[in-house]
């Protein structure tokens, strides 16, 4: 919950934020902290808000713990670790009321930085370094450690946390663990000899006795392991780099053949995202089970290709790790650009299957899912994760796997089944959800078929003729429409008495529920629901018709969750009010909170939130 | 009538009737991949037919109706069939495209396939002209070749040739629709290759781009034909091995166990050395001569598979349960995130 003015000393309750310079090694000491405070079993969440450059542009970091588990952005920083001159401005003035800023007084601050109602604590950073470390780039990174120590001796980080996290961070390499615990030595020993206790600290707690700390782009490339993926062509692409980075490791792990020490899987890094879902497709084609991971510009190139897979019939799994559009937009920032991208890319009547994952452990069990909802739909399937989910740490329960679990495969005729049958005809003899049988390549002369993108009757062949092309578009709509029952249903939570919805998807879920107590705490009451998948299921629209109002909150400009839930559903459209935020961080229960009470309090459309 | 190990007529290795223009020069090399397959005794479900948009792309229709065919978006055939390449290494691919298909919208895709060296015949049916679209100038078209109104094309051509021995193709070959026998051996040979071969043929548009002035059509290709090489394609088989060498010919032994016999090759022109045949391409060309024959051949570099270590097997077919971690092993690995 939105912390309260401090009274007391608050444990485990606080938001702390670091304003660091990138290419320096600040994310290794921050990552050290969020880590040995997930550790301490405390709920804990690190934000990374970066910039799309290699070195030199300002960086920040933001930690959030929090007792209660609410692990959402805050926006109110009760610490500032101001590491960098060039923004020490806007960093000084975002630090709450009675909040602290930690900062290098190696050098003094420049007095108009100052503000009466913020405690300011200086630790020689620069100056400890210079006569502890003899190498420049040493004395660079080992201030990052010395602000953690520092940190670990304010915040009281359980010190033996700390030690056994670099020994097993630097287990292979001695010198630099003596060096990191010289540093750590520094700052703890200065903080602690010349601060005053803080009025919120930390104190050990077990909430994560069976949690990972992971992110969802290292959870989506673990799932299409388990789920038997094979080839893989990708694009390099910020924010989605990293899938095919983990799934690459995973696969060196995992998929290399003991006895012959050969590769079960094909990665290819492709020309452009044109060629990465071309290769997708043409395995898929060919019966492996391939995907692709990308971006928002990616699937706008891809854009072509998609319309082939969807009308020629063929599965192809894409991983859109979306970012801040439109354009090269903000490459590093978080944005749910994508619904409309995504649900109906391509030219001509398309519409696809899409699924919408929270947060970590939902990516692992999406992007396996993913794969028997494109076998057996015979269709492209997007899993539309984000960069706050993809590339941030976040808490969630341990990962686990069925071993019964076997892929769906759809209907694929083997040799035998088409020795049975008299002619194989392509899109015929459809079952309860209007899918056809397909052949694969290579089985059987008998299955030989040719696959086009251009107009084709049921039997797969060349037509121009009105009713023929209708008769197999018509029934690829019926198609879309039978998903609605295999993607993930909506979470639904109700509370009583509850006056409206607040429906959301993704990456949204922490700040919507949170800001959902919030408002039960100040009388207003409000249906939760999570859209988690695309055709909508039946109980979206129950839902939503269920209620006299709800609000869609999305990260974008056009509402296009809104937008899709008028499309697509029966709801008339005044029922739905919008909560938008899409300036490009992670979503704070915050701005859910403003704008809902500023509708309500009104009912008009609210002006346009930053952050 | 004839028929070849596996008991099959050429008749079987036939397609569709085509529906391209009486006198297509893309019919014939129809003809010849018919005839290629059908001598090769490959089994037809065991081959794979892709293809791209356009006059040329239509032609897998046409050969070998018992193969799997694709014929995808313009341009995207190289992806595609990589792809396809990926998940089964155990079918043989026939990748047909044109030069529109090939050199301006899907270039790069070929660029790349010819890098990544998949395993594949990848054969431009090379008119100089948009067909469908009714006779636009290709990125093939000659400087100074002149359009069925009479208009000079201005912009210089992207010979694929050229192209891929820049690239580091493996294998390399130029024909002209209108020579069976030299086309026959070189598609063989190309689908006996350990990579990605090129087979660039000169195939006349009858009906936009067969005039007086253009430099592909029938006529000019025919007074303006170089024969650089002539080949023999001889299949593995142990009694042929004695021919080998004979005569000076150059001989080069393919991946699969068969054998590439060049005959009549000029002084000085080696077929495995890849900067002799850039000069000697680059001489005659320069001179309006179109060089015909299997070009270049390297049997030395790894295909996609080999390079990346995948089994022979094909990646489909690989049971799940040698795909899947298993419910230990992810419990286990997950101690690496706490």
């Amino acid at each position: 919950m939105i912390a309260s003015t401090p009274a007391a000393t608050r444990v485990n309750d606080f938001a702390i934020k670091l304003a660091n310079v990138n290419g320096t090694g600040s994310a290794s000491a921050n990552g050290l902290l969020m880590q040995a405070i997930f550790r301490m079993g405390i709920p804990v969440s690190g934000k990374n808000l970066f910039p799309s450059n290699i070195q030199g542009l300002p960086t920040w970091y933001e930690i959030r713990v929090n007792k209660d588990g609410y692990t959402a952005r805050a926006l109110d920083y009760d610490l500032m670790v101001a590491m960098n001159s060039q923004t020490y401005d806007r960093d000084i003035n975002e630090v709450r009321e009675g909040g602290f800023v930690l900062y290098d007084s190696t050098w003094p601050l420049d007095p108009h930085l100052h503000r009466a109602d913020v405690t300011f604590l200086g630790v020689p950073l620069a100056k400890m370094c210079n006569e502890n470390f003899r190498e420049s780039r040493e004395r660079i990174l080992m201030k990052n450690i010395a602000y953690a120590g520092a940190l670990i001796a304010a915040l009281d980080v359980d010190m033996e946390v700390v030690e056994q996290l670099l020994e097993e961070k630097f287990a292979a390499k001695k010198a630099l663990r003596a060096s990191n615990q010289k540093a750590l030595r520094l700052g703890y020993e200065y903080a602690k000899e010349n601060f005053d206790p803080l009025p919120f600290r930390l104190e050990k707690m077990d909430e994560n006795g069976d949690k990972i700390l992971i992110d969802g782009n290292t959870a989506t490339a673990l799932g299409c392991v388990y789920a038997g993926a094979t080839v893989a062509a990708w694009y390099p692409i910020t924010p989605s780099t990293s899938v095919m980075d983990a799934f690459t490791d995973f696969c060196k792990q995992y998929r290399k053949d003991p006895q012959t020490g050969r590769m079960n899987a094909l990665i290819l890094q492709a020309e452009d995202e044109l060629a990465a879902i071309g290769m997708v497709i043409g395995a898929s084609w060919n019966g492996a089970r391939a995907f692709t991971s990308t971006s928002g510009p990616g699937i706008s190139l891809m854009n072509e290709l998609l319309g082939l897979a969807y009308y020629a019939e063929i599965p192809a799994v894409i991983m859109d790790i979306q970012r801040v559009g439109p354009s090269t937009g903000m490459p590093t920032r978080t944005q749910q650009g994508d619904f409309f991208e995504c649900a109906y890319a391509s030219h001509g009547d398309t519409k696809h299957i899409c699924l919408y994952p929270a947060n970590p452990a939902e990516c692992f069990e999406f992007a396996a899912k993913s794969f028997d909802l494109a076998e057996r739909f015979q269709t492209p399937v997007f899993m539309l994760s984000d960069l706050d989910i993809g590339m941030n740490d976040w808490v969630v329960p341990k990962l686990t796997w069925d071993d019964s679990y076997r892929p769906d495969r759809g209907r694929v005729l083997d040799a035998a089944d088409l020795d049975r049958i008299s002619k194989f005809l392509r899109y015929t003899d459809e079952d309860e959800n209007f899918i056809a049988a397909r052949t694969l390549p290579g089985v059987s002369e008998k299955g030989s078929f040719f696959t086009r993108g251009s107009g084709h009757n049921k039997f797969g062949g060349y037509t121009e003729t009105p009713a023929e092309y209708q008769e197999v578009v018509d029934r690829l709509l019926k198609k879309h429409k039978a998903a609605a029952k295999f993607v993930p249903a909506p979470i639904l939570e109700r509370r009583k008495r509850a006056q409206f919805g607040v429906v959301t998807s993704g990456g949204c879920d922490g700040a919507v529920r949170e800001a959902l107590d919030v408002l039960e705490s100040r009388g207003v009451q409000a249906d939760f629901m999570r859209i988690r998948g695309f055709p909508f299921d039946p109980a979206v629209e129950e839902f939503l018709n269920a209620h006299e109002f709800s609000f869609i909150v999305e990260q974008n400009r056009d509402a296009q969750l809104r937008s899709l839930i008028t499309l697509e559903t029966g709801v008339a459209k005044e029922k739905l009010r919008s909560v938008l935020v899409y300036g490009g961080f992670p979503l704070s229960a915050q701005r859910v909170i403003d704008s809902i009470t500023h509708q309500l309090e009104t009912s008009e459309a609210p002006a346009a939130v930053h952050g | 009538m004839h028929r070849n190990e596996l008991g099959l007529t050429v008749r079987d290795y036939e397609g569709a009737m085509s529906t391209l223009c009486a006198g297509c020069g893309h019919d014939s090399i129809t003809a010849a991949i018919v005839r290629a397959c059908f001598e090769l005794s490959l089994a037809p479900h065991m081959i794979a037919k892709m293809s791209g948009i356009g006059c040329s792309s239509k032609t897998p229709t046409y050969f070998v109706s018992g193969a799997h065919g694709f014929n995808s978006a313009h341009g995207r055939m190289a992806a595609i069939a990589t792809g396809a390449n990926a998940a089964n290494r155990e079918l043989t691919y026939i990748g047909i495209s044109g030069d529109g298909d090939s050199l301006s919208i899907g270039i790069g895709h070929m660029c790349h396939a010819i890098r990544r060296n998949v395993k594949m015949l990848y054969v431009i049916e090379n008119n100089g002209v948009y067909g469908l679209t009714k006779g636009q100038f290709s990125a093939s078209a000659d400087i100074g070749s002149k359009s069925k109104r009479g208009e000079p094309n201005h912009l210089g051509p992207i010979d694929p040739i050229m192209l891929g021995l820049s690239l580091g193709a493996t294998f390399v070959a130029r024909s002209f629709s209108g020579d069976k026998e030299q086309l026959v051996p070189i598609l063989k040979a190309a689908l006996a290759h350990r990579g990605f071969a090129l087979v660039d043929v000169i195939s006349p548009c009858v009906t936009f781009n067969d005039h007086n002035g253009s430099t592909k059509s029938y006529l000019y290709t025919r007074n303006n034909m170089l024969k650089a090489t002539e080949t023999d394609f001889v299949p593995p088989a142990s009694e042929i091995l004695a021919t080998i060498g004979q005569n000076g010919a150059v001989s080069v032994a393919m991946h699969d166990g068969s054998v590439v016999r060049f005959k009549g090759v000029p002084p000085d022109y080696d077929p495995t050395d890849r900067r002799k045949v850039y000069e000697y391409l680059s001489e005659h060309q320069g001179d309006g001569e179109v060089v015909t024959g299997l070009l270049y051949v390297d049997e030395s570099v790894a295909d996609v598979h080999e390079l990346n270590g995948t089994p022979d097997v094909a990646l489909a077919k690989i049971p799940y349960e040698k795909l899947c971690p298993g419910s230990k092993t992810l419990d286990e690995l997950q101690a690496e995130y706490r």
